[in-house]
């Protein structure tokens, strides 16, 4: 609703949103199982209150914060971000919630902080995908520094103007619009400013396939697929995808000097 | 029921995808089941198995040029691009010389195929069926992106098919023919 009457902001995009009923049950969720059905199924079961984030390594203050806290440090905003898939389909989401360097800066990194590891919530119980070792887990994921304090690094905890849905990784997630979706963890329960680059998940379980930056690069094919073209869901044909996703102006030069064809 | 599954949404957010996949998962249980025709009948000794081999053997065909179609359909008809795929990428490879090797199989299950080639010919040509089967497991476990185990599980069923094959024609064969050169 508010959406709708909202003037568009310097970092949301025009494009048609995928309507609400497609973004909430084609999902990758593998917590809840490897089908894209799975985690609107069962994301009934997943408990999203109370719900702690715990916050250590090198921050001045690690703490444990109730998510209804740490909610309320920051006014919530509208992000209408584009979504791409590893593979090969996209979608236009409305997220509700915070820019992740305002919850950086607030933590205070010490000077050794260089990367920030997210820990998505482990609990087989409520996660019936944990109890296949599809995947190491817990998920795990994570951002160089600079990038989480990018503006366009966001921190979700509703769509489309309502509380997040289960299967879209509630009540906190990570929405990086310029990496495929695998980088915008879900549940997250653990925020962890590092020294060294975290091990994450995609990028252990096939590193030749998934590597820790996974920028939407259309130069730059999956092994096993083309990431040239892309499908944006409600639609029959494919489109180009575009470097970074369509965000180059804004964050390509996070990545000068670096060659993006080896750090994949 | 594709098409009608299409219709009534029921294909989904992605359609397209789903159609892929599920096309391409009933070539595979449909030339499962063809070739599990003979091993039925070594088992048990009934004959019904045999006379619905060409019948799942032409299905699977048919499943597989309709997955071939809408891969193509999803990326334009663009041929150049089909082309690099196949070179290019192995798992693509994997299933279009599946595909390839169909071709001759559908093109002679007439009877009149069998006897234009000869029962000895004709049977050897077919059992490229063997080599199809299983490049189409290949082409699915390196297709999917990380829960391998359904493609194992079609791999498990090829595997014990062939092996019932082997054990069941074996001593049949080395029973019933002379030693090659005295």
């Amino acid at each position: 609703f508010s959406r709708a009457v909202r003037p568009l902001g310097p970092y949301d995009t025009d494009e048609k949103v995928t309507p609400y009923q497609q973004a909430t049950t084609y999902n990758n969720f593998y917590e809840f199982g490897t089908d894209k059905s799975d985690p609107a199924r069962l994301a009934a079961s997943l408990k999203t209150r109370p719900w702690t984030v715990r916050i250590d390594g090198e921050v001045r203050k690690p703490m444990t914060v109730d998510i209804d806290t740490l909610q309320s440090w920051f006014p919530l905003e509208d992000r209408v971000y584009r979504m791409r898939c590893v593979e090969g389909w996209s979608m236009v989401m409305p997220w509700l919630g915070f820019p992740l360097a305002g919850l950086i800066r607030r933590l205070e990194p010490t000077g050794k902080a260089k990367y920030v590891q997210f820990t998505a919530l482990l609990d087989p119980k409520q996660f019936p995908g944990q109890r296949q070792p599809v995947l190491k887990w817990p998920y795990v994921e994570g951002l160089r520094l600079d990038e989480a304090l990018h503006p366009l690094a966001f921190m979700a905890v509703g769509l489309d103007g309502r509380v997040l849905p289960g299967q879209n990784g509630a009540p906190l997630r990570l929405v990086v619009p310029w990496k495929y979706g695998f980088k915008n963890i879900k549940s997250v329960v653990r925020i962890t400013l590092t020294e060294k680059q975290p091990q994450t998940t995609w990028a252990l379980a096939a590193p030749q396939e998934y590597g820790f930056y996974a920028n939407v690069n259309p130069a730059v094919p999956h092994p096993r697929w083309s990431q040239a073209t892309e499908r944006r869901i409600g639609e029959l044909g494919r489109r180009k995808t575009l470097p970074f996703n369509g965000y180059a102006e804004q964050v390509a030069g996070l990545y000068r000097g670096m060659d993006l064809r080896r750090s994949f | 029921m594709l098409i009608l599954d299409a219709l009534s949404g029921a294909l989904g957010a992605n359609p397209i995808q789903r159609a892929t996949l599920q096309t391409g998962l009933l070539t595979l249980v449909l030339l499962i089941l063809s070739l599990a025709c003979t091993p039925l009948r070594l088992l048990t000794g009934w004959t019904w198995p045999a006379r619905i081999r060409k019948t799942l053997g032409l299905l699977a065909f048919g499943y597989a040029a309709l997955h071939f179609l809408i891969y193509l359909f999803d990326h334009g008809f663009d041929l150049t691009l089909m082309t690099e795929d196949v070179l290019k990428r192995p798992f693509i490879t994997a299933g279009f010389t599946a595909l390839l090797l169909l071709v001759p199989l559908a093109l002679t299950s007439t009877p009149g195929a069998v006897t234009r080639l000869g029962f000895q010919r004709w049977t050897r040509l077919h059992q490229l069926s063997y080599v199809a089967v299983s490049l189409g497991a290949l082409h699915y476990y390196w297709g999917v992106k990380q829960d391998h185990t359904p493609p194992l599980i079609y791999a498990a069923v090829i595997a014990t098919l062939f092996l019932i094959r082997l054990l069941k024609r074996r001593p049949a064969r080395q029973a019933g023919s002379r030693p090659a050169k005295p």
